[in-house]
């Protein structure tokens, strides 16, 4: 990259790499620790003519925070001069935890949300016992389901595994 | 826009007329379904239930929406997912008879659920080996959904009907009510079998995991052979007119208004 590339990106976006960056940022509003990148919701950024289509995928059929994150989707871009932009939902591939990154398992865990993956293995976020109960398979969101520690009491939500 | 052929789904044609009352008439079962499960707000027996029924009809409204804003695509008059939902009279809803059933108790809801959530894994299933790739795409997603709700279903079944005298004797009450709408699910038209890739002859299965869940819940099928049916035409039982006169007054009497 020249210095001349780097100076002009500084103003505005202009490459699909760097308008993807910044969408990246944005944190899901039901779990704002972790952004709708490192969640699996954001897919793919493209340019179709002098337009930004920016297509994502529900955690579930009916996530109710999809039309907020069309709504920050759309105000990121437009905060960066990007005004002629579109989002689109595709249900295809579906979504699955095993899109989550171990450092976004990192952050939930530390965020008091024992990450996905097998029933077995989830542990208490804060004291790591593994004597835990299921209180109900729905929880506070579409994407949880609800806990509590039989070591410590404490109750805390698990992110399914789907 | 009948006549054209869009899409060729299992070698056979399906015109955009049939594909759209095929995709209507599921998203009908999902909305109708989460209507009900959103009745029990706040009304649940304890407050994770209350959550649990809640997700439920988060996931079949989000089905629903997926596939009206796919129907009213295929349809192309210019409508959209709300005016599918909130201004079709009852005789245009073709949602199958088992969905409308009033909640009645706990017990009943969970039935009607256990019910419904395996007809819905045998659909999913085959609906998301269809060529047309949205729809697939719609169904492999929801067939997720449809796991993990059988899942809790049908462990209420069990729980229930292998409960107390009182659980048992209401949950058995329940599969008496609500047997005679479990046919109907498996009835399907000729769009239904290009599309659908012939559901009818899923039913043994479906019969196989009911009776599963049945058994172990320590319940019996009903000896009435009397099955209803008429759904996907139009011809509701009594209970859909109140369902749809509660989820529609906003937009019949405020014709367009939006949050």
């Amino acid at each position: 990259m020249t210095e001349m590339v780097q100076s002009s990106a500084a103003q505005l976006p202009s490459s699909l790499e760097e308008i993807r960056a910044l969408l990246a940022e944005i944190p899901d509003p039901e779990i704002p620790v972790i952004t709708i990148e490192e969640l699996g919701i954001l897919r793919r950024v493209d340019r179709d003519g002098g337009r930004i289509v920016v297509t994502i995928t529900p955690t579930y059929s009916g996530c109710p925070a999809m039309e907020m994150i069309c709504g920050q989707i759309i105000d990121t871009l437009a905060a960066n001069g990007i005004e002629d932009a579109q989002v689109k939902t595709v249900y295809s591939p579906a979504w699955t935890t095993d899109w989550m990154s171990e450092a976004a398992k990192a952050k939930l865990d530390a965020y008091g949300v024992a990450p996905p993956g097998s029933r077995e293995a989830v542990l208490c976020p804060r004291c790591r016992s593994n004597d835990v109960r299921t209180v109900s398979s729905f929880g506070s969101t579409a994407c949880k389901a609800l806990m509590v520690c039989q070591a410590c009491l404490e109750p805390f939500d698990w992110f399914k595994a789907i | 826009m009948a006549g054209l052929p869009t899409a060729e789904l299992t070698g056979q044609t399906v015109d955009d007329e049939g594909l759209f009352r095929f995709l209507v008439g599921h998203a009908d079962d999902n909305l109708v379904l989460a209507q009900r499960l959103g009745e029990w707000v706040s009304r649940a027996p304890e407050l994770e239930e209350d959550l649990a029924l809640a997700n439920l009809a988060l996931d079949h409204l989000g089905q629903a929406r997926a596939l009206f804003t796919y129907a009213a695509e295929v349809q192309g008059e210019g409508k959209d997912e709300d005016d599918l939902a909130f201004l079709r009279t009852e005789q245009e809803f073709t949602n199958k008879l088992l969905v409308e059933q009033p909640n009645g108790d706990f017990a009943q809801t969970m039935v009607r659920q256990m019910f419904f959530d395996a007809y819905q894994l045998i659909l999913w299933e085959q609906l998301s080996e269809v060529a047309d790739s949205r729809l697939a795409g719609i169904a492999a997603k929801a067939n997720k959904e449809a796991t993990y709700h059988f899942r809790h279903s049908s462990g209420w079944v069990v729980r229930l009907g292998d409960g107390t005298d009182e659980s048992h004797r209401r949950t058995q009450r329940a599969v008496e009510r609500l047997w005679r709408f479990t046919a109907e699910l498996f009835e399907s038209g000729e769009v239904d079998a290009a599309i659908g890739r012939g559901i009818a002859d899923q039913a043994e299965r479906w019969l196989s995991i009911a009776e599963g869940v049945l058994d172990e819940a320590t319940l019996t099928i009903p000896d009435d052979p009397f099955q209803r049916s008429g759904g996907r035409a139009g011809a509701h039982t009594e209970h859909l007119g109140h369902l749809l006169s509660e989820m529609q007054w906003m937009q019949r009497t405020y014709p367009g208004l939006e949050w």
